[in-house]
């Protein structure tokens, strides 16, 4: 059996620093695997948040080796060999201890999200085709590394104007829903901050659940805004009917 | 109203008492939507009848009894079938949206010892839709959520029940939750054994603090093992391979290539109850005709690489990912693993009432519903029907209760309790003694248990409950403490773990999961009764009590005992 030496972020909101533990590697093995170990022999007060180890609950989000990542789904013999493996919590969000942090601004954001409104009447039939978009979008496990990753979020002054990719989703998978009632657009524009987005992508990139964050949610949602805010003709559709319209 | 768990059932509950119009709290040990439910995969069984339309409430029904070997309690089983096509529509309603049928309704899919494709499903993340669902349409009503919050045990005023202790994860402080009715939500107890797939938080907390407030446990007998658990590599070994695979005609072979369903099943094939895969499983690999890894192969690349895909993608990515085999082009190992409680607190169907007045359970942490062995797909649906009855019953019941008042003794020994595992002398290690546990469970009280080993599984159990006594934390303070945690964890898995022994060495026949190698065959008199555990002041008492059934029931009972002779 070999041994690797990992590197884990130990302290709380007043501070901390990297701790290293030595870890027998096993076949296979992923890096929750390696917490785990170090909490039964090393360190019992080792703090992580864990659930499924299977890549669906989104509970064990950290930086490993600097890059945002599920531990439950980082297999070792994937990072670079002789080298400690570092884990770090994530960094957009207060710290509360050791690799576990404060994720609560993301309920708060999702409370101000209108929930679905079926249109009256309806009959509850969808055709797949029309629906495999919203799936895509509610495949989300709200892991929250795109949160984290996105520049306007660790920018904390802007953190209550703007909802975050993760909210961008899930508002896509709101307004995109075939038999949705309600116009989430002036929300996107104004308390979501969807123009502060500018499309770097890198939330895309660290989705686990491989969710086209800004090809399929975010940048649909800019081109309705646009329509809505931009669009002389929608404006002057909205002027004459007096209303907002969704389309 | 306080509600302990947040899976779908805890969720479904306060869904109905916020409704009601009652102050609902809803208190769960990890984050908001982590919660095992997100975890279930292939579907909800609801007999909709969208693709096959001879489905209806009386096949449900039939199976459901078939499938627990006819222990099952039949009111529940009824309202069950009855209400889950409601329960699912309503899903879809509040925003869920499920596989379409051509036609545009929800899709239903095959799965073991359902007569009909009958489980509504979202690729294989129903459980998360479930989840998601029920966490959206319940913060827009009004509920109260403490996250992260473990609570450690039940406040009583006389034989009432009427608040919770517990303390705060991040902060490790403790909190007192004062209720005219509380329900029992906390999910099944796999952490038990070795092999599970089961989170860290399926620690059967409900079954204890329930038991320990008096109220009773049934069944305990009966843990499931799902007969398709990953078997490599080790950090894997237990998580689900969802039994969906073979919903979507996953073949199950040996190391000779043989389809050994056959030889056990020939009718039902892949698609057998649990009980009987998981045992046909364990015994290709005992007699030396097992995978590399001590499982079987499940083959599903037939159906083509983008079927399987489109259908199974996390089991896709899951296998991709952690094992390093493509499921789209070559089988993949599986073997049992400890998945589901059919065991849990004695309640009415109706309302979900123990018998400790003001005590309601739902979901995993119930008993009854599932008899003997549960059918794949019935879980998620019985959360929400029997969420949503519990909610009610406890809304009714907090209606027409006087104020309670708690107990300033029994609250200071809730917190002596927890303050003391900081105390120990010579602290024995929680992590230590829980893999003892898990490995006790796993070999003497497994799939296959006989009498001697079970009687050496009570010894043991013993041994480990005066160790229990004597668990500490190791190392660190009260905030956010995994090794506190597991202290208090401990006492919750040996209660329950003694129940599962206790009752599994009453029971002397084989019967859905429980499968006595000194007693192969069923019993007539223990095909008519239950096993039921309680406390005796200090004591665990364990008692037959005959099967609930209903009259009005009976002729949709024989019918079906009558086809299955044939
Ligand atoms: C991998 C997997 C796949 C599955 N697939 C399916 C499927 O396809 N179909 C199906 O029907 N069933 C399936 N099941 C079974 C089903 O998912 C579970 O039985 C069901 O989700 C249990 O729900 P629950 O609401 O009872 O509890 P859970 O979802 O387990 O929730 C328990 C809640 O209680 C809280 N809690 C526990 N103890 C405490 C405490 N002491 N203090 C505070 N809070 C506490 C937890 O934090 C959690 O919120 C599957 C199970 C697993 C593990
Ligand atoms: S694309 Fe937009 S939302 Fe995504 S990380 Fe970049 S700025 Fe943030
Ligand atoms: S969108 Fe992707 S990265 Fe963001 S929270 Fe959801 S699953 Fe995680
Ligand atoms: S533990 Fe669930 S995503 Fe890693």
């Amino acid at each position: 059996m070999s041994k690797r030496e990992f590197k884990v972020w130990r302290g709380d909101a007043a501070g901390g620093k990297f701790v290293s533990y030595p870890v027998d590697v096993e076949e296979g093995m992923v890096v929750l695997d390696a917490i785990h170990q170090i909490q039964r022999q090393q360190a019992p007060d080792l703090a992580c948040r864990w659930n499924c180890k299977a890549a669906k609950c989104g509970s064990c989000s950290a930086e490993v080796n600097g890059k945002p990542r599920l531990m439950c789904k980082t297999r070792l013999d994937s990072l670079p060999d002789g080298e400690p493996v570092t884990v770090h919590p994530m960094r957009s969000f207060p710290i509360m201890r050791d690799l576990v942090t404060d994720v609560a601004w993301n309920y708060t954001v999702n409370r101000k999200i209108p929930p679905f409104t079926p249109k009256k009447d309806t009959q509850w039939l969808m055709q797949q085709e029309d629906v495999d978009r919203v799936q895509e979008f509610r495949k989300c496990i709200e892991c929250f590394l795109c949160q984290n990753v996105c520049h306007v979020v660790r920018e904390h002054d802007k953190k209550d104007h703007f909802a975050g990719p993760r909210f961008f989703v899930r508002i896509a998978s709101l307004e995109m829903h075939p038999l949705d009632s309600l116009d989430r657009i002036p929300l996107l524009k104004k308390e979501a901050g969807l123009g502060l987005c500018n499309i770097t992508k890198c939330c895309t990139e660290v989705c686990p659940e491989e969710i086209h964050i800004t090809d399929n949610a975010i940048i649909p949602m800019k081109e309705r805004v646009v329509d809505r805010y931009y669009d002389p003709v929608q404006i002057v559709i909205r002027k004459l009917t007096g209303k907002d319209k969704k389309d | 109203m306080v509600i302990i768990g947040a899976g779908g059932a805890g969720l479904r509950a306060a869904i109905e008492c916020s409704a009601a119009g009652l102050k609902t709290a809803l208190v769960c040990k990890s984050l908001l939507g982590k919660a095992h439910t997100v975890m279930a995969e292939g579907g909800i069984a609801a007999a909709l009848a969208n693709v096959d339309n001879q489905d209806g409430w009386t096949t449900h029904f039939q199976d459901t009894l078939f499938g627990g070997k006819y222990l099952n309690n039949w009111k529940m089983a009824e309202f069950h079938a009855k209400e889950s096509p409601d329960r699912v529509r309503e899903l879809e309603q509040w925003g869920a949206v499920f596989d379409r049928t051509g036609e545009g309704k929800i899709l239903q899919r095959a799965f073991g010892g359902h007569t009909y494709r009958r489980l509504a499903h979202v690729g294989d993340r129903t459980g998360l839709e479930l989840i998601r669902t029920l966490q959206d349409k319940g913060i827009h009503q009004g509920i109260d959520v403490y996250m992260e919050c473990t609570i450690t045990r039940l406040l009583k005023d006389g034989p009432r029940a009427c608040g919770a202790f517990g303390y705060w994860r991040e902060t490790g402080k403790f909190v007192i939750f004062k209720a005219k009715s509380i329900i029992l939500s906390t999910g099944g107890l796999g952490r038990c054994f070795k092999i599970t797939s089961n989170s860290w938080e399926g620690t059967g907390d409900g079954h204890a603090l329930g038991y320990q407030a008096g109220a009773q446990l049934l069944d305990m007998e009966f843990v499931q093992f799902h007969p398709t658990g990953m078997v490599w590599p080790p950090g894997v070994m237990g998580l689900l391979v969802t039994e969906a695979v073979r919903g979507e005609g996953g073949i199950l072979r040996n190391n000779k290539g043989e389809r050994f369903m056959e030889k056990y099943d020939p009718k039902r094939m892949e698609l057998s109850t649990r009980d009987v895969v998981a045992r046909s499983i364990y015994t290709e690999v005992k007699e030396g005709r097992g995978s590399p890894h001590g499982g079987c192969f499940l083959d599903i690349s037939h159906r083509g690489a983008e079927y399987v895909k489109k259908k199974l993608p996390s089991m896709y990515h899951q296998f991709k990912e952690l094992a390093d085999v493509d499921i789209t082009t070559g089988p993949m190992e599986v073997g049992p693993t400890c998945h589901y409680a059919m065991g849990g607190l004695k309640v009415e169907a109706a309302t979900g009432a123990t018998r400790v007045p003001g005590l309601f359970a739902a979901g995993e942490c119930s008993g009854g519903m599932h008899g003997a062995n549960r059918l794949g797909g019935n879980s998620l649906s019985d959360l929400l029907v029997f969420g949503a009855r519990a909610g009610k019953g406890a809304a009714d019941h907090a209606r027409s209760a006087p104020a309670a008042k708690l107990e300033e003794a029994e609250i200071s020994a809730a917190a002596d309790e927890m303050t003391g595992y900081f105390s120990r002398e010579k602290p024995e290690n929680p992590y230590q003694l829980h893999v003892e546990l898990q490995n006790t469970m796993q070999s003497l009280v497994g799939i296959f248990r006989e009498d001697g080993d079970l009687k050496a599984a009570v010894e043991k159990l013993q041994e480990y409950k005066d160790r229990a006594r004597r668990v500490g934390v190791l190392e660190g303070n009260r905030m956010f403490n995994p090794g506190w945690h597991l202290c208090r964890d401990l006492q919750n898995m040996l209660i329950c773990s003694e129940a599962i022994t206790r009752a599994a060495l009453l029971r002397k026949e084989s019967r859905g999961a429980h499968s006595r190698l000194d007693y192969p065959a069923y019993d007539e008199y223990w095909g008519s009764h239950n096993l039921l555990s309680e406390d005796r002041n200090g004591v665990m008492d364990v008692q037959p009590m005959p099967v609930v059934s209903s009259p009005d029931l009976q002729t949709l009972v024989d019918e079906r005992k009558a086809k299955e002779k044939k």
